[in-house]
């Protein structure tokens, strides 16, 4: 029983770094409609430059938050490339992320090399109802569920998340209304960079990261908000919980080796019954 | 206030607008008439500066605000936000004003946006449009899907918009009827061009303004 509380709260973390991961993607998508493969590139880019920071012995707290910024930054980077053209098409800002995700490896290569790099997290463990979960895990649920009541607030209660709804809803009226589009758009990248940032120095301390990590994190984010149809951050959240618990679940019972093939097997299931959902409203509405 | 000259759009190789020109004095109350697909649309996008011209120019001096055709609002948000993100270039957050002239929004208020009915829409549309304080408004489809006690409701609030408070329109209308009853000059565009202008009283008695518009002579 143990154990099994041990997978569950272990799981719930996992689960709380892919929601990070998964809400950075719907960022993105809300306001600009397109889906950016190379979200898990701001993680890996943050967990890299935190492994350095500290390697340089810069402070906790201090190289964290460095390494989160540089993700905004890359997050902007990837939005000039691929909304920064006026009139570029979802599909082919979709195609430039794929790109800057592929453009990304050559430059983490040359910066940091191609092993695997970890850096030192919250140290420690505790016992709830007799199951140890480490500190760091603590601190992941812990930051996540900050980060998810301020971007409801954000989004819900600011004039300027607001604006970033509108246009999602509509990009039509918010141009019509003086909204630059491209402008805030290029905001929802660098929010997007923010939130992977975020999910790399976290998830740094717990599994070593290097240039390709990038894929298994993407696939797990993905799998996540396709589960919140690409667009609702908090049935994101709730599918990120269910994938990080799934796949814990699956490694602590002796399928370790599958973890990929939950997340893509989950990612599917969710796939072709959202599809058929919509098949099945489309029809009633003619 | 709006000074067209010459303008043309272009949407690839098909021309929307085809040499336009056309002008609005300030307080003036204009309609511009047409079928569908004849350009009305692609040349409010333009005067909103939505749309690139492939050649001409367009001058509007003071604040141009666009009520665009289908209402076009924000149907997640609510209908206050609706009003305060109208405000973006004014920087006018507060819709009381608004809620003055148009008391039926401050019930709406909480409203989503989208649940509204065809009526209700247009009011916040036409609510949104006043928060940008504009010096001219541009109303493309006022009477669009709207019964007629609506589109009266909504026309009487415009003229007196446009009467008291000297705010100048563009009436964007197929309802011929009811852009000649609201303003005194028009302009008709069809397939891209302007081909007929003038007092709506002698274009309401020009035989084929009236046969293609008004279903034959007005009386």
């Amino acid at each position: 029983m143990s154990a099994f509380l041990g997978y569950l709260l272990n799981g719930l973390a996992v689960g709380c770094a892919i929601a990070l991961i998964a809400s950075g993607l719907v960022a993105i998508h809300r306001v600009t409609g397109v889906v950016n493969f190379a979200q898990g590139t701001f993680a890996v880019v943050a967990g890299l430059c935190a492994s350095s920071l500290l390697g340089l012995g810069l402070p906790h707290g201090l190289s964290e938050v460095a390494a989160v910024l540089v993700a905004a930054l890359a997050g902007l980077l990837t939005g000039l490339a691929a909304i920064g053209r006026p009139g570029t098409t979802p599909l082919s800002s979709l195609i430039v992320t794929l790109g800057v995700g592929v453009l990304a490896y050559a430059v983490e290569i040359v910066l940091w090399g191609d092993q695997p790099r970890s850096a030192p997290g919250l140290a420690g463990s505790v016992t709830v109802a007799g199951a140890r979960i480490q500190t760091q895990h603590l601190l992941v649920i812990a930051v996540t569920a900050v980060t998810f009541v301020l971007l409801a607030l954000f989004f819900g209660r600011t004039y300027l998340g607001k604006a970033l709804t509108a246009c999602a809803s509509n990009p039509y009226a918010a141009r019509v209304v003086g909204l630059d589009v491209r402008r805030l758009g290029l905001l929802a990248f660098a929010l997007g960079g923010l939130l992977g940032g975020l999910a790399g120095v976290l998830v740094t301390p717990l599994r070593p990261i290097s240039f390709d990590t990038d894929v298994t994190l993407i696939v797990n984010g993905f799998a996540a908000a396709v589960f919140g149809g690409l667009t609702r951050p908090v049935v994101a959240l709730a599918g990120a919980l269910l994938l990080g618990v799934a796949e814990t679940m699956a490694a602590g019972y002796g399928y370790g080796s599958h973890q990929l093939e939950v997340a893509l097997g989950l990612m599917l299931v969710v796939m072709i019954v959202q599809a058929g959902r919509r098949s099945t409203i489309h029809q009633e509405a003619v | 206030m709006i000074d067209v000259t010459g303008l043309v759009v272009a949407y690839g190789s098909a021309t929307a607008l085809d040499h336009v020109t056309l002008s609005i004095r300030p307080g003036e109350m204009v309609a511009l008439l047409g079928p569908n697909g004849a350009g009305k649309s692609t040349l409010a996008n333009t005067l909103a500066g939505l749309l690139t011209p492939a050649s001409g120019t367009v001058t509007v001096r003071g604040r141009l605000a666009l009520i665009p055709e289908g209402r076009q609002l924000f149907p997640d948000l609510s209908v206050a936000d609706n009003l305060a993100l109208g405000g973006w270039r004014s920087g006018q957050r507060d819709p009381a004003p608004v809620y003055t002239l148009l008391p039926r929004l401050a019930e709406l208020a909480p409203r989503r946006a989208g649940v509204l009915s065809g009526g209700e829409q247009q009011m916040v549309a036409f609510g949104r449009a006043l928060m940008s304080r504009p010096e001219v408004l541009v109303v493309d489809e006022l009477s669009l899907g709207l019964a007629p006690n609506v589109t009266s409701g909504l026309a009487r609030h415009l003229v007196e918009l446009n009467q008291e408070r000297g705010l100048t329109v563009l009436l964007i209308e197929q309802n011929a009827r009811l852009a000649f009853e609201l303003c005194e000059r028009a302009y008709v565009l069809e397939s891209g061009r302007l081909v007929a202008e003038g007092d709506c009283a002698d274009l309401a008695g020009d035989p084929r303004v009236a046969g293609a518009y008004l279903g034959g002579a007005i009386t």
